[in-house]
């Protein structure tokens, strides 16, 4: 026992310092594992997946013979040699692991080889000779919208009476336009180590956004009970919602191999194939008619908003959901009737991606903004003014939620300040007068995005703590680290909590051995899920030990504080590892579990009204571009981000979140163009045709600053808010700001057909079609 | 036997091992698995290490390489610093430190490849501008950050070099090493996987003898055939210890280019001469790709999309082919004949290019149109070399790439152009002829029309750059 005073040390501030990634200093040197970095065990076998040459049809004949035949093969697998569940759907039944007969997109998995090298397995895939009789495919959003081709019945969300206001309006707007998908491209591609255990288990180390459910398709493939299956995940290379439903089949045919041959398998997608076979981004063709006053408010809205699902469910019913949800954006639409289309075709199944259909929804309404902009004559930043949601009133959604606390009228005024934005749109303006070639756009547009899964469910999680006699933490939850910064900010919470440094915390991978049942670290749902289920933990295990403390040392729970790595009590100050140590010693239960639930939220589909969303998470961007008018090169000169997350946990961790999604958003919308041939193949099927941004895309001008003051006025984590998803929207301002260089060219009087991605191609193509209308 | 070091341990294995890439070679066999495989194309840069080899003075230079696309036999002769010979015991290297300070990190996946290609611009010894870092790491994706954590770091590395530690990695006893196995290995030169030919003339009778063998001089494509394909090579020769090859001479009228003279090693001459072909160059693959992709490369490549085959075309260089038989000269454009087919013989290597300089009122142009500005193939390359008189063009030679099957000239509009004055109206009858020389083709990149739209206005820029200097016409000027 120290005689030391607690106020003798510096204060330990955990929530809100800027602590580094937990692993910086292992990414930086090589040291951080990645499944691929595992070392093996000497018996692993390596796995790889044949892949079908046809869009849709039935497989006549599939001779593997010549795969059998290659040098180092050890064994093949066909549906047929599934023991258990065939299909692996996420939600819905149509993901065949290996497809029986049906082809239903190019490139689809049809069988499985193991052999002695990955490069072995990958030559022996090749060759087998399989015979299709094929059916004409559906590959068009257009195509499957007129055949009524869908993977889940139409929905709508109504409020007022649209069609009516609208057929009435004093000024009607009317567009259509395309919406690409977008590529992952997390670095580290998809990848599973499946080891069987002795007792007809098998432990899967594999990289997914979503442990649990991978434990439960490899269990169910294998026809083996769950708890059976133990999946483990430290880190991954980058997930982005790639990972949430794509990671399950690599880690199911790993684990069949692994035991059906009784040796460690390895299964890693090089980048041809893990960009051909695993679903992307929902391209979308929005439609929407709009009626508004003179001055650019809004009177009725009617958004059409279809979905490229691909040809299975997976989660689309619930990404075109969300699609439809933020087809407001941040305005007020007093009629609004919104309707989702479900397209199926024949591609690989489109599948999550950081936003989930918010994206489409909200850059339909902002292509909106910027045509009622252009319609009424005046600066967009107005219109968008004038049709943000109030806060007391003009504040009910079209799925009847209340917008409360809304901070983008907040935003938005700061932004305009800090951006110069009145300034530069006049410098923007004389410089397209004086220059013929080059034509520069502004655009400053908000984000407002409903935070929670809208599958109620999902909005649960848990962790586990434990503390040993040293006083050294161990800390676990259902939440994976893709970069994001999860286990850091969680580890800053739980510190807190107990008020030890945060390298007293170890933290350990997710495991679905430790925490159950969990739900996928998406819908930016991370911190506020687990890490409350984590500070529930702490809370628990602090109140067990300030109640022994104050019974061991007959003090009073009040004089017991726990601070600088200290507990102090009454007048006495003991180490955390010795009152570790105390409790042990008399009985103490050291370990607890935290669980979590969002509350307050509820949605009915039926009448799809409700609470769907806990909060909104908003932001606004400013962004300038530049576009060359003889090629449709594009460039960003400037972006600034104003960004709400509450109060933030770890500022550095968020202004990289923000940061990094303003520029994925940015290249989701501009280089980022994914392409199928008429046969439904993929041709974007590498980085040396699919272009993600690279260093110089970051504009050379970029601030990203946080809204101060401003904590969640829910009962979130320390009043943060979520901040994985939402920045990507930020982009759409670079989309705008493109658009608003290509009106330009015709004295602002038209707005532009441009489709997304603003490719060069595309944007000549709105240029042309400006020029041929003026 | 190959030769070479990795972080200072001396590695000597047999040739069969030549024909894998470095990076199986370093995770496989090395259990370094600090470098990824990101792509496996040389797109990404997750595999970049660092090469130190000797230049002709004697002093060391780094190139960030990608070990993806690099055959082990390659690195005959050189060292190899991997991301884990960086840190001194728990000491990190100072661009490692930066990043970590920085937040240059998310996932962390690309992290080790950023790590290298920052070293290598860290071992310039300078404070480094904005450029160079875009261009030092442009060949590295990030999907997390958004780089600009990144790039904030390596400005914080080199503005703290004053006080911080210096490399744990000694120069002179890299010089020492390297000039080991320089003396070492100069006996025992040949391998039957992987062959390493002194002269042109061993040259020549390698490839006379080995049919089968292919050339390898940078392995930015060949190696694609290995790790895209799977094909796996039996033999394949090295080119770079093949002196005639790395000749890059400045003579009166002309430059002397190396077959195997790299994009990086050539840069400051070819930025004296001719600055746009300079400029465009920062452009043509990453730095990695410019470390180790050559002219000769590039042209023996043939690929209809290559960068430089319009430009020297548009230069009127020539080619000098070499082989048993002795060696001959070509005019360049002559070379490509149909898709992917060239006039090389059999047993026939190219030695090197003759550039000649551009005369006096010749101006050359070279504009590269593509989805991404960094490291990307060009939708339409268009490369002119025009010669004004009296308001009147003299001459004019206009050559493309992704224009057709092959890099070609625009003979048709060359000749609407020839004798006029370059204005408006020529640019239009120009453009009307450009039909007539380009059927191009729809593809991933782009569409058949937008290639010839795109072509046809860069004759516009073209004009206007010549006659009004101070118009505004590429977005890089401006960012």
């Amino acid at each position: 026992m120290h005689n030391r005073h607690l106020s003798n040390t510096s204060p330990l501030n955990h929530i809100g310092a800027e602590k580094t990634h937990d692993s910086a200093e292992l990414h930086v040197s090589g040291k951080a594992r990645y499944v691929d970095d595992i070392p093996q065990p000497s018996d692993t076998l390596f796995a790889y997946v044949g892949q079908s040459e046809c869009a849709s049809g039935e497989i006549t004949s599939m001779n593997l013979d010549a795969v059998r035949a290659a040098e180092g093969v050890i064994d093949i697998i066909t549906s047929e040699d599934i023991p258990g569940h065939l299909d692996i759907g996420p939600v819905f039944p149509g993901d065949p692991l290996l497809v029986d007969s049906k082809v239903s997109h190019f490139g689809q998995a049809i069988f499985a080889v193991l052999a002695t090298s990955q490069r072995a397995a990958r030559q022996a895939a090749r060759l087998a000779k399989v015979e299709y009789k094929p059916q004409i495919p559906v590959l068009t959003i257009t195509d499957a919208m007129n055949r009524s081709h869908f993977v889940r019945p139409r929905h709508r969300m109504q409020r007022g009476d649209a069609e009516k206001v609208i057929t009435s309006a004093p000024i009607l707007i009317e567009r259509e336009f395309s919406i690409g998908g977008q590529e992952h491209f997390y670095l580290e591609g998809q990848v599973a180590l499946a080891q069987p255990q002795d007792d007809d288990g098998v432990q899967v180390y594999t990289s997914t956004q979503h442990p649990t459910e991978v434990q439960k398709l490899v269990a169910e493939v294998l026809g083996i009970s769950f708890n059976k299956v133990v999946i483990v995940t430290r880190r991954m290379g980058g997930g982005f919602g790639g990972k949430e439903t794509q990671a399950a089949p690599w880690a199911c045919i790993a684990a069949l191999f692994a035991v059906r041959n009784n040796c460690a398998v390895k299964l890693r997608l090089a980048r041809r194939e893990d960009m051909s076979m695993t679903g992307k981004r929902h391209p979308f063709l929005a439609r929407y008619r709009v009626a508004c006053k003179e001055n650019g408010e809004l009177l009725g809205v009617e958004h059409s908003l279809a979905g490229n699902c691909g040809h299975s469910p997976d989660l689309s019913d619930a990404i075109v959901d969300r699609a439809m949800f933020h087809s407001d954006n941040a305005y007020f639409m007093p009629h609004a009737q919104v309707t989702g289309y479900r397209c199926k075709t024949h591609q690989v199944s489109h599948t999550a991606f950081r936003g989930f259909g918010g994206p489409k929804g909200i850059i339909a309404m902002e292509s909106a903004m910027d045509d009622i902009a252009r319609a009424v004559r005046c600066d967009p930043l107005d219109v968008r003014k004038t049709n943000l949601y109030g806060n007391d009133d003009r504040n009910l959604t079209h799925y009847d939620q209340q917008v409360r606390h809304f901070t983008v009228p907040e935003i938005i005024d700061r932004l305009e300040q800090t951006s110069n934005y009145r300034e530069r749109r006049a410098s923007c303006k004389a410089f397209n007068d004086s220059n013929p070639i080059l034509k520069k756009g502004l655009a400053l547009t908000p984000v407002k995005f409903g935070i929670s899964f809208t599958v109620t469910h999902l909005n649960q999680a848990g962790a586990l703590l434990l503390i040993y006699t040293d006083g050294s933490i161990h800390l676990n939850h259902g939440g994976t680290e893709m970069g994001q910064g999860l286990y850091t900010k969680v580890a800053q919470i739980v510190a807190d909590v107990f008020g030890v440094s945060t390298d007293t915390i170890r933290i350990s991978a997710a495991q679905t051995d430790k925490v159950p049942n969990t739900s996928p670290t998406a819908a930016s749902s991370g911190t506020d899920l687990n890490g409350m289920a984590a500070f529930n933990a702490a809370q628990e295990l602090k109140s067990r030990l300030k109640t022994f403390v104050s019974e061991h040392f007959s003090v009073g729970r009040k004089s017991i504080e726990f601070a600088n790595n200290h507990v102090s009590v009454g007048d006495k100050i003991m180490t955390f590892a010795e009152v570790s140590q105390l409790a042990y010693m008399n009985r103490i239960q050291l370990s607890a579990a935290g669980y979590y639930k969002t509350p307050d939220i509820h949605y009915d589909r039926e009448t799809a009204s409700g609470r769907p969303f806990f909060y909104y998470a908003n932001g606004a961007a400013c962004t300038e571009m530049l576009v060359d008018t003889l090629t449709g090169e594009t460039r960003c000169l400037r972006a600034d981000i104003l960004h709400d997350v509450g109060r933030s946990i770890n500022p550095a961790i968020d202004k990289g979140q923000i940061e990094g999604g303003f520029i994925q958003g940015l290249g989701w919308l501009t280089s980022e163009e994914l392409r199928w041939d008429d046969n439904g193949r993929l041709l974007s099927d590498s980085p040396a045709t699919y272009k993600i941004p690279a260093i110089s895309d970051t504009p050379p001008v970029f601030n990203v600053d946080l809204l101060e003051n401003s904590p969640n006025a829910e009962a979130t984590v320390f009043h943060s808010k979520a901040v994985g998803e939402p920045p990507l929207m930020l982009g759409i301002s670079g989309w705008c700001a493109i658009r608003d260089a290509v009106a330009a060219i015709a004295d602002y009087k038209i707005s532009p057909d441009l489709d997304a991605p603003a490719t060069p191609e595309n944007i000549m193509r709105a240029i042309h079609a400006l020029d041929s209308a003026a | 036997m190959i030769s070479f070091y990795i972080n200072s341990s001396l590695v000597e294995i047999d040739s069969s091992y030549g024909t894998q890439t470095v990076l199986e070679f370093l995770r496989e066999n090395r259990g370094l698995t600090g470098t990824k495989e990101g792509c496996a194309s040389g797109d990404c840069g997750a595999c970049t290490v660092v090469v130190v080899e000797a230049n002709s003075e004697g002093d060391l230079v780094y190139n960030a390489i990608n070990s993806c696309i690099t055959f082990v036999g390659a690195l005959q002769g050189k060292h190899l610093v991997s991301v884990e010979h960086l840190a001194e015991r728990d000491r990190l290297h100072p661009v490692q430190q930066a990043m970590v300070d920085c937040h240059g990190s998310q996932c962390g996946f690309c992290t080790p490849g950023f790590v290298m290609s920052m070293y290598s611009l860290y071992q310039l010894d300078k404070k480094p501008e904005h450029d160079e870092i875009d261009e030092y790491l442009a060949g590295n994706l990030c999907r997390c950050t958004g780089y600009k954590p990144i790039i904030t770091a390596m400005h914080k590395a080199c503005e703290d070099r004053t006080t911080a530690p210096q490399s744990n990695i000694d120069r002179e006893s890299i010089k020492t090493q390297l000039e080991d196995l320089r003396c070492n290995t100069s006996e025992e030169k040949t391998t039957n996987n992987y062959l390493h030919p002194n002269s042109a003339a061993e040259l020549a009778q390698l490839l006379a003898t080995h049919t089968e063998a292919r050339i390898n001089a940078g392995s930015t494509d060949l190696a694609l055939e290995y790790t895209q394909n799977l094909r796996s090579f039996e033999t394949l020769i090295g080119v770079q210890h093949v002196p005639e090859l790395q000749v890059l001479e400045d003579n009166t009228d002309h430059l002397r280019i190396g077959a195997a003279v790299t994009y990086s090693r050539s840069y400051d001459l070819i930025k004296t001469f001719f600055s746009e072909l300079a400029s465009m160059m920062l452009r043509l693959g990453s730095r990695q790709i410019r470390n180790q992709g050559t002219f000769g490369g590039n042209i023996a490549n043939a690929s209809p999309i290559g960068d430089t085959p319009p430009v020297l075309i548009a230069l009127q260089s020539e080619l000098i082919l070499q082989s048993t038989n002795g060696t001959r000269s070509l005019p360049i454009e002559e070379f490509f004949i149909d898709y992917r087919k060239t006039a090389l013989r059999q047993g026939e290597f190219i030695r090197e290019i003759i550039v000649p300089k551009l005369r006096p009122a010749a101006h050359l142009k070279v504009y590269k149109v593509s989805k991404r500005l960094d490291d990307d193939i060009s939708a339409v390359l268009m490369a002119a070399k025009i010669t004004l008189e009296n308001g009147l063009i003299k001459t004019v030679r206009i050559a493309c790439g992704g224009m057709a099957a092959t890099p070609k000239r625009a003979r048709n509009c060359e000749l609407a152009m020839t004798g006029k004055p370059l204005n408006a109206q020529t640019v239009a009858a120009a453009q009307i002829a450009l039909d007539k020389d380009f059927q191009p083709i729809d593809d991933v990149r782009a569409s058949a029309q937008y290639r010839l739209t795109v072509a046809k206005n860069l004759l516009t820029r073209l004009r206007l750059e010549l006659t009004e200097p101070n118009a505004m016409t590429q977005v890089s000027q401006l960012a």
